[in-house]
């Protein structure tokens, strides 16, 4: 009788194995289920269009006066908001930082709240209380119009203007009293654009005269050119710099290779 | 009858031939039967071995295509974000050798990956031999060459990693040149010599060059050798154990076992950080920019192995004065002192400790431990004021990550930094005794068996088993010290150092577990 080849799931590595492929099917099952389940409802936007300023006045009173006054005077638990602009309350509302989840040092990011009608509706009523940085032309939202010689541009501008506090590979960075300035990976250029426009929290204003709507074109193309072309050099361990790597080469480096020292001076049971 | 002699083999004919010519037979027959102790503790030198090879390789590599020198030019790579800025030739070939030479990113990563765990494996095998007592004599002095070895590889760490001329890299100088320019009076001297003019000036990075891949790798080869010699002569420690004495090394000889074993050690730990540099980005100085002094970066830190001198940085108070119109800084001046005082405590602990304990003979068994409280607790705290100013290099990082108060994670650091040292101090001392207390306690009582057996008068007695032999050596094998006594010298006088040296004796072994006696262990014997 031949006797039969020893392989497969008698191999000492074969219960690994199938734990891996475990692994990756209930990794990739959740992943998929996570995709559908927070996929955005299509219906919402059929009765949401064409809000007047009007619509904008009273969604504002409904979700925003309890801090900012029913006339966005402001109280002691909010900023006024006259002269802010619509600028300001599309980024605000569409990154999901206004309604604030919570009081605290600085406020967070979060799902919006509103449509994006609902948000314009309100911005054109602020812009109507007095004028102040409107939201951005289209124009300068289309990176597609950058040369290469500009994305290459924008990054001066953004080591020069933004890394201080943002970081040099848009990685965020801490700063006072619990505040810290936000990663910069995948974000909308109308909110790129709006924050340098309007300042929010802490960020200081960069207006046209500070730094100009081609220009900041350019911080946007060079940002977006970074989303789209991830780390060249295989996995980037969070963008983080020196701190995470020497983590990673003391855990996996050093831990892996003492276990190899383990293992090369067992004795046999 | 008649025999011919065999004909000799092409390997025994071609030894041969190599020994009539050298006399290298002498050697091999010597150092082939260098013994090396089997526990994996032993092998961590190695890894720093290894990875310094790979590190020289892949280095070798880098220097045929970079170019070290700050003559400005214009990009023109593939490297699209920075076509056409102006940077420094060095950082443009950096640049070239990370996107337009083939392996030149693998032949980066690996080198950079190399360097982090040379280091890392550096600090390691420092802690093993602390610990051990392995420092001892007759090795104090391959203490101090390993020492000048840890530090000579932080400065071809720190040169290295601001060659590439990147803002980050440009940020760490930026941070050194200030350093030297709050050390009063010579400060300013010091850094126009060092940066040839105002920082950062256009001599740096040649300068820096040459000292990395001339001047610190001959010194680091150099003492490597005088480190592998001095370990040879002196040979390894071992740990206690049945047949494994003072006198001997029980363990595998090179010849041809260890030989084998540490050869495919070398490819592994090679395959390893090739494996590493190929799947794990390390600095991507594309994502930098050109070092330029206007931008400074949030998050900007150095390699680990610096990071502890950024933290000091971060957690000295900021008080300034001024003296004669000189202004003394202490934000910058006490983190000097301090981290100048802790390397010279650890470069010289070998005498402290031996000049403590007067001992003079010759040490070879690597203790356990616990088996020396004090000096583990010393340790213990070093390790600790070591780690809280590593930690201190990321607070910012701690900050953003876990939404906390930047100033409170900085409060917090500090207060680590000084009454955590104390703590982890006292806690390691105390659980050293404490295992030194259990070893005794099972010498002589046994250990519990989780056998339980009901007495015919119906009492419960846990069945307790004595250690065999083998086992019980392990425990049994140590010396303690006595507190050294105060006696007055030749003159009849006692000197100040003396009341120092019996101080410090007492702080060390005043609350000792004396190691178990032979009548101890007959006395059990007979209550059992």
């Amino acid at each position: 009788m031949a006797t039969r080849k020893k392989t497969g799931r008698r191999h000492p590595l074969a219960s690994t194995a199938l734990l891996l492929i475990g692994l990756v099917a209930a990794g990739g099952a959740s992943a998929a289920v996570g995709t559908i389940a927070n996929a955005a409802p299509a219906a919402e936007s059929a009765h949401t269009q064409a809000l007047t300023v009007q619509d904008g006045a009273e969604l504002f009173r409904a979700n925003c006066a309890t801090c900012h006054g029913m006339n966005a005077e402001g109280t002691e638990h909010g900023t006024s908001l006259i002269g802010v602009g619509a600028a300001s309350v599309n980024f605000q509302v569409m990154t999901g930082r206004m309604p604030m989840a919570f009081q605290g040092p600085q406020a967070l990011e979060r799902d919006p709240m509103f449509t994006q009608e609902q948000s314009d509706a309100m911005g054109d009523w602020i812009a109507s209380l007095a004028p102040g940085p409107e939201r951005p032309a289209e124009e300068w939202l289309d990176t597609s119009q950058v040369s290469d010689e500009g994305i290459a541009n924008g990054g001066v501008l953004f080591r020069i203007n933004c890394a201080m506090c943002h970081n040099l590979a848009g990685a965020g960075g801490a700063l006072t009293e619990g505040k810290f300035a936000p990663p910069l990976g995948d974000i909308d250029a109308a909110h790129i654009y709006e924050a340098m426009l309007t300042g929010p929290q802490n960020m200081p204003v960069f207006n046209d005269a500070n730094i100009a709507p081609e220009q900041k074109r350019e911080i946007i193309a060079y940002l977006h050119y970074l989303d789209d072309n991830p780390s060249v050099g295989g996995f980037d361990l969070g963008a983080l710099g020196p701190v995470s790597e020497g983590l990673f080469i003391w855990i996996f480096g050093l831990g892996g290779l003492v276990a190899v020292t383990v293992w090369l001076t067992s004795k046999p049971n | 009858m008649t025999t011919t002699a065999p004909r000799p083999s092409f390997t025994s004919q071609a030894s041969n031939y190599l020994d009539e010519r050298t006399s290298i037979s002498t050697m091999v027959a010597a150092l082939g039967r260098k013994v090396f102790p089997d526990h994996w503790s032993f092998m961590l030198g190695e890894i720093i071995l290894y990875s310094f090879v790979a590190i020289l390789l892949s280095g070798t590599f880098l220097t045929f295509f970079f170019e070290p020198s700050m003559t400005a030019v214009h990009y023109d790579g593939s490297y699209v974000p920075l076509k056409g800025v102006e940077m420094s030739a060095a950082y443009a070939s950096t640049l070239d050798l990370s996107f337009d030479i083939r392996g030149g990113l693998l032949m980066r990563q690996v080198h950079h990956w190399s360097a982090l765990l040379f280091i890392a494996a550096i600090g390691l095998h420092m802690l093993r031999v602390f610990f051990t007592g392995a420092f001892r004599k007759p090795r104090e002095i391959n203490w101090v060459v390993g020492f000048i070895l840890f530090i000579l590889a932080l400065a071809e760490g720190f040169t290295g990693y601001s060659l590439p001329d990147d803002l980050l890299s440009g940020n760490g100088l930026a941070i050194i040149n200030g350093m030297i320019k709050g050390i009063p009076l010579v400060g300013t001297w010091i850094s126009y010599l060092l940066f040839g003019g105002i920082f950062p000036g256009d001599d740096i990075v040649p300068r820096l060059f040459v000292l990395h891949i001339m001047l610190l790798p001959a010194l680091v080869i150099a003492f490597i050798g005088v480190h592998l010699v001095l370990m040879v002569v002196n040979k390894h420690t071992q740990f206690a154990g049945p047949g494994k004495t003072n006198d001997n090394v029980v363990g595998a000889p090179i010849m041809p076992l260890f030989a084998a074993k540490a050869g495919s050690f070398f490819f592994i730990v090679f395959g390893f950080l090739v494996a590493i540099g190929s799947t794990f980005t390390i600095l991507p100085v594309w994502d930098f920019g050109p070092y330029d002094p206007s931008p400074v970066s949030a998050g900007t830190q150095p390699d680990w192995y610096i990071g502890f001198a950024d933290g000091a940085l971060r957690l000295a108070p900021g008080l300034e004065s001024e003296i004669f119109g000189l202004t003394l800084s202490w934000n910058i001046l006490l983190p000097i002192a301090v981290l100048g005082l802790f390397i010279v405590l650890v470069m010289f602990y070998p005498f402290i400790e031996a000049w403590i304990t007067k001992d003079q003979r010759e040490h070879h068994i690597a203790e356990r431990p616990r088996n020396n409280p004090t000096r583990t607790a010393i340790g213990a705290a070093g390790v600790w004021f070591y780690a809280v100013l590593w930690a201190a290099a990321s607070s910012d990082l701690i900050a953003t990550h876990f939404h906390l108060n930047v100033f409170q994670v900085t409060w917090a650091l500090q207060a680590a930094l000084i009454l955590g040292t104390i703590i982890v101090y006292w806690i390691t001392k105390r659980t050293a005794i404490a295992l030194q207390k259990k070893d005794r306690e099972i010498l002589l009582h046994g250990f519990e068996s989780g056998n339980i057996r009901r007495l015919p008068g119906g009492e419960y007695v846990e069945v307790h088993e004595q250690l065999d032999e083998y086992q019980s050596w392990k425990l049994k094998a140590y010396e303690s010290y006595a507190p050294v006594m105060v006696r007055p010298n030749a003159n009849g006088k006692i000197t100040p150092a003396t009341h120092l040296r019996s101080a410090m004796s007492r702080w060390f072994f005043e609350d000792r577990i004396e190691p178990i006696t032979r009548s101890e262990i007959e006395a059990s014997k007979h209550h059992d």
